[in-house]
């Protein structure tokens, strides 16, 4: 009895041992995959970094408009200016439906009640 | 513990008499001292066991408590991974729609080390093949100097460079990470970002200091590396900066002017949409400080801020506000306006006479100096004084830039009449346009103190009253009636209502006098004017318009057409929409 517990205590060591031996296994791996992530990160940042400043000089206002007069023929693109703006009654609405429709349509849909 | 004998005479001798052994006695002694001796080791090891159970015990405890406290938090990361460029941190700037102004780029710095150095004169011949400017003779002499370990190469490099340098194949050639300081927009607000510079050089990293303009002045809050990745957003709009810098630059050009400014602000925030300063330069490459010669020719100089002169007919608008304010005059009162009006020793003179009288608004609209100076003498210096420093005239501007402390404005040190007399009308008081601007908002937002900021502020609280809601409307009609009969006719813009008034100085000889032909031009004004959003303020520094038969320098003929085109392409990009004529009469006419 007492050699069947010594020989069970003594499997649970060693497969508490095992396990312990594993996690820390697993941990270090992580924490090596946390550190290749974060540096992967701070690559991307910096990247990012190098794309925001690349747009920024891509679309400085100086260049656009350079661009703009380059390509004029093609976009012709002028400066804003007051006269562009429109006012709301010259936009062209779409017709009304015609007066003698209104009741009969109203109608219609009365009728599936 | 006295010890007790083994063989007691006493008893020995008693026992002897009684025939009985007296080693017997000896033994019982014996076995009581060792029976003693039992006693005692047994306490101590007891005690013994207590501690070392007690040491156990504290043990288990302690493990077990720790354990307890993991199993009971959260899992987290162990020690975040922090990047080494902290250490070089500065946040970036952007405008107020969160455009790109200022970033980092990561760029290499190049170095010699002498003892990994295989062939100095070879990498000396081959650097200065990549860099034009690097004298190749000299370069191998410190390359090859025994005495040296170490030798600074290249502050940064770009990659085409830095490739270049790797197909040398000197080992001795290594490069160190560096941050550097971009500008994307090149010289747009190159005097508000004012540059920045290398502090202390590491091999690995370099701190990065602002020199001048708003990288100077918010350098520790640019640098706080606690602030995380905010940027710092500023109040400028960078397509308006644009625009504006593109009309102003123009304008210098057909006007053969000097220089010039084009200031933009929000007449009730204080926010500055743009601030303009012409000549400007690369921010990126910020040129040195003049040593010599005239500093206001340097570009480096903030006309907009640094400009501190005597504006002229600009300033008129104070006595006039406040005579109204007072309740001296109305605007149609008729004020005294014969010339010449002698003062003192002095003649005060119009540029052109509006005849014996004339009424308040006439006075201001074609900007008389003897009506203003009239206007003064009713006032007085004193209320006089007290009203320009309400306004900030007398102190420098609390705006974001390290140029604006020593920007400070030149005034008399005894207020007598005569300087009074003559502030009235621009002479004496010298202020920097930015003065001019944040004064002006306060006349025509309806007289509430606005401080001029260059950070994007939009629920700032307004200021303190300087004029009463009346004379604020006043003004707004009176300036409106410059542009619509007065002096500053060519600042009529279609659809956006301009109203300001002009100024033209005589520029100060520093020989003493003034000028007969060098003037600054400025205009001041706010538009839409019936309902003011934004407060204007351009100069010029010595235009001449030369296409008429004589050579014109009035403000009405070289500075307010360059308003008007700024306002007539900026308005629609602030945002602001054109309204009709009558629509612009009913606003004025309403208060």
């Amino acid at each position: 009895m007492r050699g069947l517990l010594y020989l069970l205590s003594a499997l649970g060591v060693i497969g508490l041992a095992v396990w312990a031996y594993d996690q820390n296994h697993k941990t270090q791996q992580s924490m090596a995959e946390v550190r290749e992530l974060h540096r992967e990160i701070t690559a991307l940042r910096e990247a990012i970094s190098v794309q925001r400043a690349e747009w920024a000089f891509l679309s400085r206002p100086e260049r656009l408009q350079e661009l703009a007069k380059m390509n004029f023929m093609r976009l012709r693109l002028i400066p804003l200016s007051g006269n562009q703006f429109g006012r709301i009654d010259e936009i062209v609405y779409p017709l009304p439906p015609e007066r003698d429709d209104a009741p009969s349509a109203a109608e219609t849909e009365e009728e599936p009640l | 513990m006295t010890r007790v004998p083994l063989r007691p005479l006493a008893r020995v001798l008693d026992a002897r008499a009684q025939g009985r052994n007296p080693l017997y006695i000896e033994r019982e002694n014996l076995r009581l001292r060792h029976e003693q001796m039992r006693d005692a080791a047994r306490r101590r090891a007891e005690w013994r066991l207590l501690v070392l159970a007690a040491f156990f015990f504290m043990g288990f405890a302690l493990i077990a408590a720790r354990m307890g406290v993991m199993a009971m938090t959260p899992p987290e990361e162990p020690a975040r991974y922090q990047p080494e460029q902290i250490a070089a941190y500065r946040a970036d700037i952007v405008d107020r729609n969160g455009r790109l102004m200022a970033t980092n780029l990561l760029t290499n710095a190049l170095y010699a080390e002498m003892r990994h150095m295989v062939d100095g004169r070879r990498a000396a011949r081959a650097l200065a093949h990549i860099f034009p400017d690097i004298d190749g003779d000299r370069l191998a002499a410190r390359l090859t100097d025994p005495n040296r370990r170490f030798v600074w190469l290249r502050a940064r490099l770009s990659p085409e460079q830095e490739q270049a340098v790797h197909e040398i194949g000197e080992p001795g050639l290594l490069f160190g990470r560096r941050e550097m300081r971009l500008y994307p927009n090149g010289r747009l607000a190159a005097h508000v970002l004012g540059g920045a510079a290398y502090g202390q050089q590491g091999v690995t990293a370099a701190e990065i200091i602002g020199t001048a303009g708003i990288e100077h002045r918010l350098d520790s809050r640019l640098r706080d590396a606690t602030r995380g990745d905010g940027p710092l957003q500023l109040s400028l709009d960078l397509s308006v900066q644009a625009v504006a810098a593109e009309v102003l630059e123009g304008g210098i050009r057909m006007l053969n002017a000097r220089a010039g400014s084009a200031i933009i602000m929000d007449a009730y925030s204080g926010e500055i949409v743009t601030m303009v300063s012409l000549p400007d330069f690369d921010p990126n490459n910020r040129p040195p400080p003049p040593t010599e010669g005239d500093p206001t020719d340097s570009p480096i100089f903030n006309h907009a801020l640094q400009g501190v002169y005597e504006l002229g007919s600009v300033m008129k608008a104070f006595p006039i506000a406040q005579a109204l304010e007072l309740g001296l005059v109305q605007p149609d009162t008729m004020v005294d306006t014969r010339t010449p009006m002698r003062v003192a020793r002095f003649a005060i003179n119009d540029f052109r006479s509006l005849g014996p009288q004339a009424s308040v608004t006439d006075v201001f609209i074609r900007s008389s100096n003897v009506g203003s100076a009239r206007l003064a003498q009713m006032i007085g210096p004193e209320r006089q004084r007290e009203f320009l420093d309400r306004f900030g005239f007398l102190d420098t501007v609390p705006i974001e830039l390290t140029e604006s402390t020593r920007a400070r404005p030149m005034f008399p040190d005894r207020w007598r009449e005569i300087s009074s007399i003559t502030i009235a009308y621009g002479h004496g008081l010298s202020t920097s346009p930015v003065h001019l601007a944040s004064a002006y908002a306060a006349l025509v937002n309806g007289g509430r103190k606005v401080t001029p900021t260059l950070l994007r502020t939009p629920d700032a609280a307004p200021g303190e009253r300087l004029i009463s809601e009346r004379t604020s409307a006043m003004m707004r009609r009176m300036m409106r009636e410059t542009v619509t009969r007065g002096t500053a006719s060519m600042a009529e813009v279609e659809g956006f209502a301009v109203g300001g008034k002009t100024g033209t100085a005589d520029k100060p000889n520093p020989r003493g006098g003034y000028y007969r032909d060098r003037v600054i031009a400025s205009f001041a004004g706010a538009f839409p004017i019936h309902e003011p959003r934004y407060v204007i303020v351009v100069t010029l520094d010595e235009p001449s318009e030369t296409s008429g038969s004589e050579v014109r320098r009035t403000a009405g003929w070289t500075v307010v057409p360059v308003t008007a085109e700024i306002v007539r392409r900026t308005a629609p990009l602030l945002g602001l929409r054109p309204s009709s004529p009558a629509e612009i009469e009913r606003a004025l006419a309403m208060r």
